[in-house]
């Protein structure tokens, strides 16, 4: 199995994605995702410096992807979208319709998560319009997985979110500008003061969600690091990390050497606990509410 | 205005007396869903069966209205062909147009009942014009129903772009969320409208008198507490307070409802095809109350635009059965963002 990291979903300082993506650079990673997914607002790196990052990480023998935004509001965001698809270098990863419009039959492009493919049906009919790859729905479980990776097209590669915290919501509010009491166009950018967003708990206290401006996600870590074997077993070519603002190197490695069987399960999951910012979840694979953690592996669950 | 347009007035049925109370009371179109999870009101006690659905479809086309079936939750392998049962059983019972969010369904639909028109749901996420004409390309689809997310002005900058019809929520509970993008209440209770047609299911919530008051909780999580003056609503997680850093506030939204009836002459001049009042899980007098106050607006909308205005009494009944008795015109201004 590859590993891929996914785009950083928070808005980070150029020195910090600099930094970040020089020590991706030289981690275990196969495939990196580069771009903002999230906000339109954000805009400390432009299209031509994505590209300069781009062109680091495949000197760095990368396999390197552009992301689109997710939310594709206005004409700008548009004309942002036409930059992206048209690059003429790099494959790009569409998490629109509108983007998927742009690329089909001309670009090969891999399908994101926010593409809702829940079907061997609708997987097929993105392998015709050039999917090379699909990300699976968070959302997903692995008995739901499975007709779809027996039905898939030949070439087609499949994906999971395998880390991190999910990105569970989109929404056309800021929620980190209602947070301040300003409104989205007068956001003041203060999501730069949140590298790994803002956690919301519930009135008695227990870490529920996480603020990201207008998307949401989970407090909890989804983590399937103890789930290895039931990913191979179905035949999923790529685990997404996606990153944090700390300790993202290590968790590559630690996937890593995991997938290559150079550590033990219990041991992994012991080193995992310390680079874990909150407790971790894996419901969505096991098919539950995504936020409840299986303590056993899957095959053993099976039984 | 071309002779042609026509701003439809499109009203929810969860039950066949919610049906009649629409038709009777000016409905222009009426959706339904089938009795089961192929659309995102899968609520117990809900929706048609096959003899309500063939009486329904005939009082409605008796008195002149549309029926839309919505078939807008998305299909797994598992269960595949009951999706695909349901575009048959919709072309067999005369349906004007299904509501689909599904590609692979729409691709049935498209090869297998041709004549059978085809609406994007809202959970299909459409919120610019080169995602609406990937549908249009592929699956033909009439109409467009467009996310709650978009301002007015962004708006009327898709409708630019693109040949479909465009259908916008004008009243009823406010979705925050990007429809078809929201994964939390799967997160929570392992249900989500995409994957089971519910949010928020009413079988995980629990309420709980305590002595800090009354807690309302969705499989465990605790949504919300209430002191004993305050109105206690009902438990959906994006509409519960939560704290930030010290702060507890509504973190996503306030129980409040969509009224956009002051937008109606914009509406107008953009050549919005469908004004779709949310609330199939609403009872047939709520029914009745919405759709005879939105045809009365529109009426005198359409007749004289320019000197149209909300009259008091029109926001006073719809004051009385909205979410938590608030309005806001949610994102189609801008500032709600």
């Amino acid at each position: 199995m590859k590993l891929a990291l996914g785009p950083v979903l928070y808005y980070w300082t150029q020195e910090k994605l600099q930094a970040f993506y020089e020590e991706v650079a030289a981690s275990p990673v196969d495939i990196v995702y580069l771009g903002e997914t999230v906000c339109s607002r954000r805009h400390i790196l432009r299209l031509a410096d994505w590209l300069e990052l781009a062109k680091m990480l495949a000197n760095a023998g990368k396999k390197v992807v552009l992301s689109t935004l997710t939310l594709i509001e206005s004409e700008s965001d548009l004309k942002t979208l036409h930059r992206i698809t048209e690059n003429g270098e790099f494959a790009v990863e569409a998490n629109d319709m509108g983007a998927v419009h742009l690329l089909q039959g001309r670009t090969p492009f891999i399908a994101g998560p926010y593409l809702n493919i829940y079907n061997p049906q609708t997987l097929n009919l993105m392998a015709t319009l050039g999917a090379q790859r699909w990300v699976m729905p968070v959302e997903m479980s692995s008995e739901a997985l499975q007709p779809l990776q027996q039905a898939r097209p030949a070439e087609m590669e499949t994906e999971v979110f395998s880390y991190g915290r999910l990105p569970l919501a989109f929404s056309s509010r800021c929620f980190t500008a209602r947070f301040h009491n300003l409104p989205k166009d007068d956001c003041r950018f203060l999501c730069l003061d949140d590298p790994d967003g803002k956690t919301m708990r519930t009135r008695e206290g227990k870490p529920f969600l996480v603020i990201n401006g207008i998307q949401t996600q989970s407090a909890l870590m989804y983590n399937l690091l103890g789930d290895l074997d039931s990913l191979r077993d179905l035949g999923v070519d790529v685990l997404r990390i996606s990153p944090q603002s700390a300790h993202t190197a290590e968790i590559i490695r630690l996937f890593h050497d995991r997938a290559e069987q150079r550590v033990s399960p219990e041991l992994a999951a012991q080193q995992m606990e310390k680079l874990m910012p909150e407790a971790a979840c894996n419901g969505y694979w096991h098919g539950r509410p995504g936020m409840e953690q299986a303590f056993l592996a899957s095959n053993q669950l099976q039984e | 205005m071309q002779p042609d347009y026509k701003l439809e007035l499109v009203c929810p049925a969860g039950s066949l007396p919610a049906l009649k109370a629409a038709v009777d009371n000016g409905a222009d179109c009426v959706y339904m869903g089938f009795r089961d999870d192929t659309n995102a009101r899968n609520f117990t006690g809900l929706n048609f069966d096959a003899a309500n659905t063939r009486a329904g479809v005939e009082y409605a086309h008796a008195k002149g209205a549309k029926v839309l079936l919505a078939l807008n939750t998305y299909p797994r392998s598992q269960g595949w062909e009951r999706w695909e049962r349901a575009v048959d059983q919709a072309a067999d019972n005369g349906m004007d147009a299904i509501i689909l969010a599904d590609p692979g369904l729409m691709q049935y639909a498209m090869k297998t009942h041709p004549q059978l028109h085809l609406h994007l749901s809202v959970q299909g996420s459409a919120t610019n014009y080169e995602a609406i004409n990937f549908y249009h390309e592929h699956f033909g689809i009439k109409r467009a129903v467009l996310p709650r997310v978009l301002s007015f002005a962004q708006v009327e900058e898709l409708a630019a772009g693109t040949p479909v019809e465009l259908e916008l929520f004008g009243f009823g509970g406010l979705c925050v969320m990007v429809e078809g993008r929201c994964s939390l209440s799967s997160y929570v209770t392992g249900e989500s409208p995409n994957n089971c047609g519910v949010c928020s299911p009413p079988k995980a919530v629990r309420w709980q008198k305590t002595a800090t008051g009354l807690e309302s909780r969705l499989n465990g999580v605790l949504i919300d507490r209430y002191a004993d003056d305050e109105n206690a609503g009902y438990p959906t997680l994006c509409k519960g307070r939560f704290e930030v850093e010290g702060a507890t506030y509504y973190a996503m939204e306030e129980p409040t409802s969509l009224n956009t009836l002051e937008l109606l002459p914009e509406l107008l001049r953009v050549k919005i095809r469908g004004l779709k009042i949310e609330g199939r899980q609403r009872s047939p007098a709520y029914v009745a109350q919405v759709t005879s106050v939105w045809r009365e607006a529109i009426d005198q909308c359409t007749k004289n635009p320019k000197d149209f205005s909300v009259k008091p009494a029109w926001t006073a009944a719809l004051g009385k059965i909205s979410e938590g008795q608030q309005h806001t015109l949610g994102a189609y201004y801008r500032p709600w963002k």
